[in-house]
């Protein structure tokens, strides 16, 4: 058996000096190694979001088309926002998109969970159908909705045909298109808000329910007094959530509408993209676009303020 | 906070009293049934319909199932559009995303969880906070620098977004932290450096989380439409989700191509998530934003 002695050239007395600059190396090599791991990461999100986002403020008190050399024009462009009809159309089919998305997404997640969480057949398969949409993306959804909607072969109108109800223009309806929308969209998106719930169902400690049903409550006193209040954070957060998403509402509507017809399905957002990219006024783009995060903050911030004083901690 | 974690979904968990109802049945399947057949039917139709001819399409009354098999619309979208082009450019978009995603996302997650350097916690802030910052706000700034810095119009503008994230970094710290420090402690004393820790212990432990995090990555960067969409202009370098659209904006009618585009597009993460619909669905909870 070999013995394998590892010299340590310590001695018993180190000078202090030198112990100091043996632990300011030390701490040297720990940056060092540090940001070796977090560098280039911390670096490229910073570069690709905070960095854009303030310049996004610079290039909003521009007249710039990318062409010519940009002019100051200070806050100009969020006065001409204030006035622009066409801002608040866009602003108005964005509230009505969310208005009508962010509740029923929250009720048909809660409900389609609730129902998930059932010890019944067919579990698997219901899971499975309900999330695969998630997968598909804006443009495949948007293309295979355009077929289903198409309002004369399509199957929407062959559906209501079958059940002898009048057949609808749905997406060539300046008043239907956003409603036709906001289903393509729940189609899309139900799973994330059912995923949510399954998973915060599944937190509910199992002896707070049996203690309620010893306690001589039913089913739905159940559900209305202990389930429901636990699930309260949770319903905050994906409101939040899905307000955020709903506000940002732009891959569906350039798959399927392009923001008509008559314009009636031009969001915030699709606003944005077509003042920037298709007449080239980015600095005017770019107020819009400020203008929305200002409301997306205000709308959060007031859920939150809300939520709070209900007395529902969810952040 | 509950929503940034990935979550498995178990068995059914409902501890309520399985009530003798009037139905052979629970009255559970009356509601799940039509909801599951509305979001699977759809889709079920996409594939039928791309087998379809047009003709077929346009009879009327509308007809569920082809006839017969016809592969008319996968040559039209084949060899009409550049889609094997734009199949290989979104798959090389996702391969280097997805890589780099597990490299950059799994180290600065390590190193915001473990490690003591200076500046770790300014720069752990100013990750967090970027999670605010929405993407529509980005759309102008990062077209006008990636425009400066030369990638517009190439596969590069696809994949930049895309090479590391808050919400990965995130989902990576989360995880390290839930591990038990020991082993890295012993590893330690076994004279291994930061490094070889986190190469030969950590990483190991790490796979369900990787896992998530890959799927979350080649979900985002394959279905991605904005970025590519207003960065690249040159057929060439299109995905497949913007030369689908772009296809869909001059054939409208021309439903069995379109169909089959479609299936084309989305076949491969559907058949991704059969197979591994664990995963999918942990990625689901913080990707709940399709762009």
């Amino acid at each position: 058996m070999s013995v394998s002695v590892d010299v340590v050239s310590s001695p018993l007395t180190v000078d202090p000096s030198d112990r100091k600059r043996q632990r300011r190396t030390q701490k040297r090599r720990a940056n060092v190694t540090g940001w070796t791991f977090v560098g280039v990461s911390t670096f490229m999100v910073i570069g690709l979001s905070i960095f854009p986002a303030a310049w996004a403020l610079l290039i909003s008190r521009r007249k710039w088309n990318l062409l010519s050399p940009p002019k100051d024009i200070g806050w100009k462009n969020y006065g001409t926002m204030v006035h622009d009809p066409e801002v608040w159309a866009a602003l108005r089919h964005t509230l009505f998109f969310t208005a009508l998305f962010v509740p029923i997404s929250i009720l048909l997640g809660m409900l389609i969970a609730v129902a998930l969480n059932q010890r019944i057949k067919l579990v698997g398969f219901y899971r499975t159908a309900i999330f695969i949409p998630f997968v598909a993306s804006a443009a495949a959804t948007g293309i295979l909705a355009g077929f289903v909607f198409e309002p004369n072969y399509g199957s929407a109108n062959d559906l209501l045909r079958r059940l002898g109800l009048p057949t609808q223009p749905f997406l060539e309806s300046p008043t239907q298109a956003m409603m036709v929308i906001v289903l393509i969209a729940l189609w899309g998106q139900v799973g994330f808000t059912v995923v949510v719930y399954l998973a915060a169902l599944q937190d509910i400690p199992k002896d707070v329910v049996e203690a309620a049903i010893v306690d001589g409550a039913n089913r739905r006193q159940v559900f209305r007094y202990v389930t429901i209040p636990e699930l309260a954070p949770v319903t905050v957060f994906t409101a939040v959530w899905q307000t955020i998403t709903a506000l940002q509402l732009f891959d569906l509507v350039y798959t399927t509408t392009r923001g008509g017809p008559i314009g009636s399905t031009t969001t915030l957002v699709y606003y944005v993209y077509q003042v920037a990219f298709q007449q080239s006024r980015f600095g005017y783009g770019a107020a819009v676009s400020y203008g929305l995060f200002a409301l997306t903050m205000i709308v959060t911030l007031f859920m939150i303020w809300y939520s709070r004083r209900t007395k529902i901690e969810a952040f | 906070m509950s929503l940034l974690r990935a979550v498995e979904i178990e068995e059914p968990t409902s501890a309520l009293p399985k009530k003798k109802g009037w139905l052979p049945f629970s009255g559970w399947h009356i509601l799940l049934m039509p909801i599951a057949l509305l979001f699977a039917v759809p889709l079920v139709q996409m594939v039928l319909t791309s087998f379809m001819t047009d003709a077929e399409i346009n009879s009327f009354p509308p007809k569920f199932i082809p006839t017969s098999i016809n592969l008319g619309g996968y040559q039209q979208f084949l060899t009409e559009s550049l889609a094997p082009r734009w199949m290989l450019n979104t798959v090389v978009v996702a391969t280097i995303s997805v890589i780099a995603h597990l490299i950059l996302c799994s180290t600065a997650g390590y190193g915001y969880a473990r490690l003591k350097f200076r500046g770790r916690n300014f720069g752990f802030f100013a990750i967090v906070a970027t999670i605010m910052i929405p993407t529509q706000l980005l759309m102008i700034p990062t077209y006008v620098m990636f425009s400066k810095l030369g990638v517009v119009n190439t596969l590069a503008a696809a994949f930049i977004p895309w090479l590391t994230s808050a919400f990965g970094i995130f989902l990576m710290r989360q995880f390290f932290l839930s591990l038990p420090k020991e082993l890295e402690e012993a590893g330690m004393i076994d004279g291994l450096t930061s490094f070889g820790v986190f190469r030969r212990i950590v990483l190991p432990l790490a796979k369900p989380a990787l896992a998530t995090l890959a799927v979350f990555t080649l979900l985002n960067s394959w279905n991605d439409l904005v970025w590519p969409l207003i960065a690249i202009s040159n057929q060439d370098n299109f995905t497949i989700q913007v030369g689908l659209t772009t296809f869909q904006g001059t054939r409208r009618t021309q439903w069995s191509a379109l169909m089959a585009g479609n299936v084309i597009a989305t076949l491969p993460l559907i058949v991704g998530f059969l197979i591994a619909q664990k995963q999918f669905v942990a990625t689901m909870t913080f990707s709940g934003l399709k762009g």
